[in-house]
Parts: C-alpha cells; structure tokens; sequence
C-alpha cells in the first residue's frame, strides 16, 4: 500500500513477488500520508487523505482497499491547546494540520490510532468514525518546549507492543520519543543518550529530531532509531539510547525497519545530509546490518548507482512476513522497489508514481 | 432550491455532479448554506469551514453574482438570483496552495 502526494496505490502480488498488479490513484489528487491495514482484519484498511484546501479525511475500507468510506475528520485537541515552540523559538498555538500515521490496533480492528501534526496522539475506538485525544503526550510537561522540524511539528511514529498491551512508543520530530505503559494515559520521554549538537544542550530531554523508529514485535525492548543525524538502539525500551552507526557513510536519513524474522538485521538509507536530501554521489543503496547495527553493509543489486537523487522518507519502508522476508520502500520520484530476498536484489515494481510518502505491506494467507 | 457548485475533489467526495441542489427557506445566508451542504453530505463536514473555528477555510473562495462573498457575514442574506436558484452559488479552490518536504 502506497501513500503518494497524489494519492493511494495498492500494489498487489504472489509470493514470488515478481509480477505486480498496480490499482489506483485511489483518492486521485489526494496527499495521502498514510495508508495502513489492521493486523487482526486484513480487509480493514486506514487511509489519511489530506491537502492544503479542503484540509484532513479519514477514509476506511472493509473490503481491502476494493472501494472506501470517508470517516470522521474532526480531531480537537482536548482542552485548551496551550502553545508550543515555533521555530524561531516565539510561543506558537497548537493547530491541527494533518494526519501523519494510522496505527490501528493488534487486537481490535475498531481501534487505531493516529499521529497528527502539530504534534499529539488520538484515539478512535469505532472504526475511525470518532476520534479523541491521548492528552496524556502533548500535556507532558516538555509540551510548551517542543520545536517543529523542518516538515512541521508531527506525530510520525506510533509503535504498538504485542506483549504488553499498555505500552506504546510514539516519536515527534522534533521533540524525540516517548514511550507509556499505561496505554496513553501518561507519558515519559525516552532521549537519554541521544545527542544532537544543533541543540543548545545536545543532550536535553527533549527536542531531538528523531526521524523514524522501529522495533522486531518479538523483541518489544529492543528499539531502533534513525534519528537526523544518527542511528541509535536501545535494548531496554528506550530508557537509554546508543549510536550504532558504525561504518554507514552517512548516518543522515529517515527510513528504518527490522527484518521479519531476525531481529538483528535492520536495513536503513543513508541520506547525505539534512541539507542535501538525496543519497550520497547519486547512489541509491539500502545498508543491512545483520548484527543490530555497527557493521553495515550496501544492498546495490538493482538500484541506480548514478545519477539517482532522490530521498526515502520516514514512512516510506516496510517489510513483508514471508518465509524469505521481503523489503519495499518508495521514493520522492515515485519509484516503489522490492527486494524478495532480504535486500541482496532489487526490483523496481513502478517506477512513476508521484512522489511516495509511505510503503505499508500486508502480507495475506 | 439553491444551486450550489462545489470545487471539482469536493464533488467527488460527496459522489455529486457539476450543480449540488439545496433546498432552503428564507432567509437564504451563506451559513445556511453551507449548514446544509454538510448536514446532506456529512463528508463535506470540515472540509469547508474549518472544525476549530467554523471559519472558511484559507485557500477556498465563496462568489456570488460574480462576486467575491468571502469576507462578507456568514448571516447576510444571499442576493435574489441565488436565493431564487437563477444563480449558483460557487466556491472556489484558490489556485494556490502546496506543502512543506516532510
């Protein structure tokens, strides 16, 4: 399932994975951040359907993505919103933009979750018709002292816990993570050992720019995180953070995920730098750490290895549960690649799309 | 019966035609109007007027006669050609627009 800035493409095919059927635009026109299917029903699909004009739709499918429902679109802040930081540090009024990501649940295909811009966690609980505020996050204590990243103040990242049903991590560029274990009700920020030296103080609580992070749903205490510059692993549930760049020739990017089935084997793209979103001497190549970070290896086999200057954004990575785990990432020149085989080979399954925002893969029986 | 004429992604949101039909009494106002577009087509709802503030959104335009209602009090009554269902009423996608890299 692909999110693009000019609407929803579902890419479909059999295990083999070499022959694509492409469907869609759906929502022709449409920014759509996200798209995503519950664990639980796989017809149930989440789709955020935004633009500049006419503002944010939800919209839910039941039958895979065949046709869709608009939903409810009505995401109030719980309270009076207070301020956050803008970027030239002035107080700034909390005010919805967009939906970033849907997370829907483990269990429960009524229930998802979505990040929104300026940063907070709702909630809804009867198939995206209603949404409410996890005000636990945004009236942490940090509130007032977030700052907006370059894309906007945005809830990216919303990771569920399988084992343990009130825990849940979420990431805000540029705030950092936080993680609840009491299923929202309250949060703590989880940034110690990040380091950031665009900061006053590099090492602040909050404030860093994470990019994106993932977790192995077998090894719910082991996260990892491409942060702006860095990527980073935490074995205890993000109470503490190390760098695991390692040999990666630049640990600038925003995509990140976990093979699968081995939960040490984590695949990034490398970006040159926060100035220069494009890969580096125009090589597009995805680097595998078989060893949770560290030691990286390029994954080339198939990916242009000149002239290619285009980036792979946060959402824009997924991974697929067969036997011979699957990689899938889109690109900002609308290309979708797949790799069959763990990344040793790539294989465009379209190359022009509008730019993609987000890769989500449903793997069915 | 008003004749309203939605932006082209509004009409395929709400599974209209070029001409949306409203029946309202008098007196006929923009917020009437736009009360009974989102109370006939609850999809609409936000994506005209902004939730927070009830006000229009920034990159939509209200005309009327040929003439930009935009600014004008959502309470004024409409002019006879639209109120009587001679006119449309239309509303307009500014051309403009566009987002930040995220």
């Amino acid at each position: 399932m692909v999110g693009t800035k000019k609407g929803a493409f579902i890419l479909t095919s059999d295990g083999k994975r070499k022959d694509w059927k492409v469907s869609g635009p759906f929502f022709a026109g449409w920014e759509i951040y996200h798209l995503k299917g519950s664990p639980v029903d796989p017809n149930r699909l989440y789709a955020s359907q935004s633009n500049s004009w006419f503002g944010q739709l939800i919209q839910r499918s039941d039958d895979g993505g065949v046709t869709w429902s608009p939903m409810g679109n009505k995401f109030s802040y719980d309270g009076v919103p207070g301020t956050h930081q803008w970027y030239d540090g002035t107080p700034h009024p909390w005010e919805f933009k967009r939906v970033w990501h849907l997370e829907p649940s483990l269990t429960d295909p009524e229930t998802v979750y979505a990040g929104v811009e300026d940063a907070a966690l709702f909630k809804s609980t009867d198939g995206g018709a209603n949404w409410s505020e996890l005000a636990g996050l945004r009236g942490h204590g940090s509130g007032p002292h977030w700052q907006p990243g370059a894309g906007g103040m945005c809830l990216h990242t919303v990771i569920l816990d399988r084992a343990d049903p009130g825990r849940m991590y979420i990431a805000i560029s540029a705030a950092g993570a936080f993680r609840t274990d009491d299923a929202g009700t309250t949060w703590k920020p989880i940034n110690k050992g990040l380091v950031s030296g665009m900061m006053p103080d590099p090492t602040a609580e909050v404030g860093h720019c994470v990019h994106h992070v993932a977790m192995h749903p077998a090894r719910p205490d082991v996260l990892f995180m491409q942060k702006h510059w860095d990527v980073m692993r935490s074995d205890d549930a993000g109470d503490n953070w190390r760098e695991v760049s390692g040999n990666l020739p630049t640990d600038f990017g925003f995509a990140i995920d976990v093979h699968a089935h081995e939960p040490e084997t984590l695949y990034v793209v490398p970006i040159k730098s926060d100035s220069e979103h494009f890969p580096l001497d125009g090589k597009l190549q995805v680097w595998r750490s078989r060893t949770g970070g560290n030691e990286w290896e390029p994954l080339t086999a198939g990916l242009p290895q000149q002239n290619c200057y285009v980036n792979v954004l946060r959402d824009a990575m997924s991974v697929d549960t067969l036997d011979e785990c699957g990689i899938y990432f889109g690109t900002s020149g609308g290309q979708v690649y797949a790799s069959p085989d763990a990344g040793d080979t790539w294989a465009p399954i379209v190359r022009d799309l509008p730019a993609v925002m987000s890769v989500e893969v449903q793997t069915l029986p | 019966m008003i004749r309203v004429v939605l932006p082209q992604h509004l009409r395929t949101l709400a599974g209209v035609g070029a001409e949306t039909l409203l029946e309202i009494s008098a007196p006929v106002t923009m917020r009437r109007v736009l009360d009974a577009i989102e109370t006939g087509y609850p999809m609409l709802r936000g994506t005209i007027r902004e939730y927070s503030t009830g006000q229009r959104r920034a990159f939509l335009r209200f005309f009327v006669c040929e003439e930009d209602w935009s600014h004008e009090p959502l309470d004024k009554e409409l002019p006879p050609p639209v109120a009587e269902g001679r006119e449309p009423l239309l509303i307009i996608g500014a051309i403009a627009g566009g987002l930040p890299a995220c």
